[in-house]
């Protein structure tokens, strides 16, 4: 599944709700279901606030089941990281003033099995997330 | 008092406490419109306390965490208080493990914060005579 949206915070609830939808067939509990639509917000909604800095730009979401396993990604060509392991701690954040809580890949991590990141200064951000669903049925 | 209504929320005085009811799923998107609604709000004066109903949202992420946190720190510097009520699992999952509970306060049910809230008032008032 591959879905283009524009940069603009309205987009930020499709996102997730289409990603949500494509992995009911997986049968995931509602806990699960909230994951990974959290995990999707705070992706998308990274790519507005910090990759295009609330400019108009392209974000791309791609999906693939893989067996039980579901594959997120989430892609912009915004302004990029420059260091991806500060931004990913915990409460830091480069916009205090806005009163982002510095959560975001926190979450990520919190509510994901996998989680990696790709990006360049200049060149965009690529966010990479697994998650086995069913797991906890199981066990 | 009456309920003015608002996109994504509607709000209720109590005497010195501002109850919030938010209700639509509380992101990045819905959080912009709160902030500065519920802001107008406390700025117009004479609020001390916070209350933050969730009984219509389903769904936060951490830009919630974020409107909250800046609300409470407003109230805080004047002695007040921030609550939430009527919490869902889903959301009570985000407010447990980003640690916001040590800050704020929950409820079962917005009379019963309005009603320790408001505890708290008298406690302060009996005190400074």
């Amino acid at each position: 599944m591959k879905l283009v949206i524009e940069s603009v915070s309205e987009n930020e609830a499709f996102a997730r709700t289409v990603v949500a939808a494509y992995i009911t067939r997986l049968d995931p509990t509602l806990e699960e279901l909230a994951d990974v639509k959290t995990a999707v917000s705070e992706a998308v909604t990274n790519s507005i606030i910090h990759g295009y800095v609330g400019k108009k730009g392209e974000i791309t979401v791609n999906c693939q089941i893989h067996g039980k396993e579901v594959e997120i990604e989430v892609i912009d060509q915004g302004v990029g990281i420059a260091d991806i392991p500060k931004a990913m701690e915990p409460l830091y954040t480069t916009k205090p003033e806005w009163e982002r809580s510095g959560m975001g890949f926190a979450f990520m991590e919190a509510f994901m099995d996998v989680l990696e990141v790709e990006s360049e200064p200049g060149r965009g951000t690529k966010v990479v997330m697994r998650k086995e669903i069913g797991k906890e049925q199981e066990e | 008092m009456m309920l003015q209504e608002k996109k994504c929320m509607h709000y209720e005085l109590v005497g010195n406490c501002l109850v919030i009811y938010v209700t639509d799923d509380l992101d990045h998107h819905a959080v912009t419109s709160l902030r500065e609604y519920s802001d107008g709000l406390i700025e117009a004066g004479n609020i001390k306390h916070l209350v933050f109903d969730f009984a219509q949202v389903g769904f936060m992420d951490s830009s919630g965490i974020g409107l909250i946190m800046g609300r409470y720190k407003k109230v805080m510097f004047l002695g007040g208080r921030t609550a939430v009520t009527r919490v869902g699992d889903v959301v009570n999952r985000i407010f447990t493990l980003s640690g916001l509970y040590q800050i704020i306060e929950k409820y079962d049910t917005v009379e019963e914060a309005l009603q320790m809230l408001q505890k708290s008032n008298r406690k302060k008032e009996g005190k400074k005579k």
